[in-house]
């Protein structure tokens, strides 16, 4: 199954921006291919943290006596219990590569947790305190290589320069088949000055000139960000590929890639994107819980798109007018209805 | 407007709310005359359909008159038609509408990202389903805003009333899909699970379709009378009774009949000792759904029959006898049904008088009435088959 996505990842795939390693990435849990680079090492000693965070958190949930004793404390098999799906969440985060630099650091924030609570058994009054006191110092061991991976992994993510083409940051991976010719669909993208209509998050796109243009887009939380992008590659009807120039808000590179459909189903699209999310990757984690994931916000733009080349204009319910959820029902007053897509995208 | 609102498990409310606007260019407003509560409108009322909100209008078969139309509409529709509104939304351009799929039409489902996460990809938009079809207010309500009006909605004639029409709108086509499955030859026998309003029109649309037989399947002694007396059935089996199993193969000859309908779905009711498992792992959420009747649907068809699921499911079931319809040859086609491909001729049908859909009506009610109709539907009080509302 993964040599099978591989090899269709390459085939539909854009040289430029493969990763260096896909078959790690690939591994990531189908087709959402948002996975980070680490270098091995790294990765290596995540990985063995990953596995003994849940190690130890199923020690914990399983025998809670034993490891009391073990370490000379009193033992609270609740509190045990509860450590221990803690430590459970720790290593599965790390494990499921969606976030491990994350994983890292709740494991470094476990380790405080649980320092401070062995400092309290270190008192004189506990008969096994020599155990307490061998515990604390192999835990400030361990928060040691907590702190050291978690704070390799963050930097990596984070990077300092920014090279063309930069392969780090958030990306997003997404396929829709529009039923139209991919002359047309091609055209329409090409203008960039359309994209508004169907991205959500776009405000405006300027064409500055045959390689340059402004960006203005509203990101999680109202934040206005602006870059400027050059066009990279541009292959009539097959491929266009962007990056962002230095000096604006957001580092930003993609590549779209279109392609008849058999069956003449119309045109199939490939989109891929790698950004760094105002607010970083914590900010981006953040935007997920409120249902703003990048993943999500790419393919409801595409489908956006599908609906602007198929039916003329981006449909919308009574609940999708709002970006926030909102019961089915006809929206309070006019302000509400001011988001309607509908009118603002019949630009065929 | 007044509008009957889910507003959490068992509990619904006729709100005041504001009037429906024009959001697409091919939008109309429609002036609801006549609208029902559909029995899947339970599963959502039970509490058994994830992603609905509070406050969320309800109803997905109405019919009415148009008031407003939206400036793509052309000539398609005019201020003044009378139509029935089928419950997919559908945009008719797109590979799925170009099939006659309608229900799994790619361009109505707002919320689409969400419908691949549960489903793998997303079907169409639905009129007051859950915000997992789109987030669409629904229909039990004084108007309601209808995209893509140039492609569902039907015009009816004068001469036919309501009731005799607002069927077309979801259970007379998802009846007739489930019996069309079937693929029915002379003298076949047809199995129907289920005989609420779905049922009977698959056991009418069965006989419409040539059946030779039709047994209905029910446990409510008043449902197997309609289905005898006003839908066409030749036999009836009360499984708290009967074993179906043994019932169906004594008047099979052994054999099993050639199809079987389930027109159940997901809240199942059964033998009381398998009853008690699945609703336990519903509750336990190791299951979504309990898929009693589709499991007996699937061990008494005959070897090489087909298994026709118009029943709503949700989630996930389990012990599913992958078994017998594997080594027994046996096909199961379903979906929601495609409205807009059965609305013309099945309303010909009608016209020709072949059938009259009203027959499942037992009640009629005010829309402020919705909630106690939504209650006796649920405890099926009064031989309620089939609550109509007026708003």
């Amino acid at each position: 199954m993964a040599t099978e996505l591989a090899t269709r990842a390459d085939a539909v795939g854009y040289d430029d921006f493969r990763s260096t390693d896909p078959g790690r990435e690939h591994g990531n849990g189908g087709a959402k291919h948002n996975g980070r680079r680490q270098s091995d090492s790294d990765e290596r000693l995540a990985r063995v943290l990953g596995w003994f965070s849940i190690g130890l958190g199923l020690g914990e949930i399983a025998a809670p006596g034993k490891l009391a004793e073990l370490i000379g404390v009193e033992n609270k098999p609740g509190l045990f219990r509860l450590m221990g799906l803690r430590e459970i969440g720790s290593g599965v985060a790390i494990l499921s590569q969606s976030w491990p630099a994350g994983g890292v650091w709740s494991r470094v924030a476990g380790d405080a947790l649980d320092l401070a609570l062995l400092s309290t058994q270190l008192a004189p009054k506990n008969p096994q305190r020599g155990k307490t006191i061998a515990a604390t110092v192999a835990l400030l061991g361990v928060t040691a290589l907590d702190l050291f991976t978690s704070k390799r992994l963050s930097k990596k993510s984070r990077g300092t320069s920014a090279p063309a083409g930069a392969r780090r940051g958030l990306r997003v991976k997404e396929a829709i088949t529009v039923n139209r010719p991919v002359g047309e669909v091609y055209d329409y993208w090409h203008d960039f000055q359309n994209l508004p209509r169907f991205m959500t998050h776009l405000e405006s796109v300027q064409v500055l000139g045959p390689k340059r243009s402004h960006w203005v887009a509203v990101g999680p939380g109202g934040m206005r960000v602006e870059w400027d992008a050059e066009t990279v590659e541009d292959r009539t009807n097959e491929l266009i590929s962007w990056r962002s120039l230095p000096g604006g808000d957001v580092e930003t590179s993609g590549w779209l890639r279109f392609k008849p459909a058999p069956g003449r189903r119309g045109t199939e699209i490939v989109v891929e994107m790698r950004y760094d999310p105002p607010g970083g990757v914590l900010g981006a984690t953040l935007a997920k819980l409120f249902g703003e994931a990048p993943d999500q916000i790419v393919a409801r733009d595409l489908r956006a798109f599908k609906n602007v080349m198929e039916v003329g204009e981006v449909l919308h319910s009574d609940a999708s007018i709002h970006r926030r959820p909102h019961p089915a029902r006809p929206p309070e007053n006019d302000s509400d209805a001011g988001r309607q897509a509908g009118y603002r995208s019949t630009g065929r | 407007m007044k509008a009957n609102c889910w507003e959490g498990k068992k509990k619904v409310r006729v709100e005041q709310v504001p009037d429906p606007k024009i959001l697409n260019s091919r939008d109309a407003i429609v002036r609801i005359t006549s609208t029902a509560i559909c029995g899947s409108d339970l599963h959502l009322y039970n509490g058994f359909i994830p992603t609905m909100e509070k406050g969320d209008i309800l109803g997905h078969e109405f019919m009415g008159e148009v008031v407003e139309t939206g400036p793509g509409l052309k000539n398609h529709l005019r201020i003044g038609d009378r139509v029935v509104v089928p419950f997919p939304i559908s945009c008719g351009t797109c590979y799925s509408c170009q099939r006659g799929l309608f229900s799994v039409c790619e361009n109505t489902n707002p919320n689409a990202w969400l419908a691949e996460k549960m489903f793998g990809h997303a079907t169409a938009g639905i009129f007051g389903y859950s915000h997992l079809t789109g987030g669409y207010a629904g229909g039990q309500a004084e108007f309601a805003r209808v995209p893509f009006a140039d492609v569902g909605p039907i015009k009816v004639p004068e001469e036919l009333s309501d009731e005799q029409v607002l069927f077309l709108s979801d259970i007379f086509p998802t009846g007739y899909m489930g019996a069309e499955m079937c693929d029915i030859e002379p003298g076949a026998v047809i199995a129907v699970w289920g005989a609420g309003p779905v049922g009977q029109f698959a056991i009418a649309s069965a006989k419409l379709l040539g059946a030779e037989r039709v047994i209905a399947i029910d446990r409510f002694d008043y449902r197997l009378r309609m289905a005898v007396e006003k839908a066409g059935a030749t036999d009836t089996i009360n499984y708290e009774q009967v074993s179906v199993l043994e019932a169906l193969k004594e008047l099979t000859g052994g054999r099993g009949p050639d199809a079987c309908i389930d027109a159940v779905g997901m809240e199942a009711h059964g033998h009381p000792a398998i009853y008690a498992y699945d609703r336990t792992k519903q509750a336990l959420m190791l299951e979504t759904d309990r898929p009693i009747a589709l499991r007996e649907a699937i061990m008494a068809c005959r070897n090489g029959g087909t298994v026709s699921v118009i029943g709503v499911y949700g989630g996930f079931i389990d012990k599913f006898p992958m078994g017998s319809l594997m080594n027994r040859s046996i096909t199961i086609k379903t979906g929601q049904c495609h409205v807009q491909r059965y609305m013309r001729p099945l309303l010909e049908r009608v016209q020709r008088g072949e059938i009259d859909p009203s027959f499942v009506i037992t009640h009629t009610l005010r829309l402020d009435e919705a909630p106690q109709g939504y209650d006796m539907f649920l405890h099926k009080e009064d031989e309620c088959v089939k609550v109509v509302l007026k708003p």
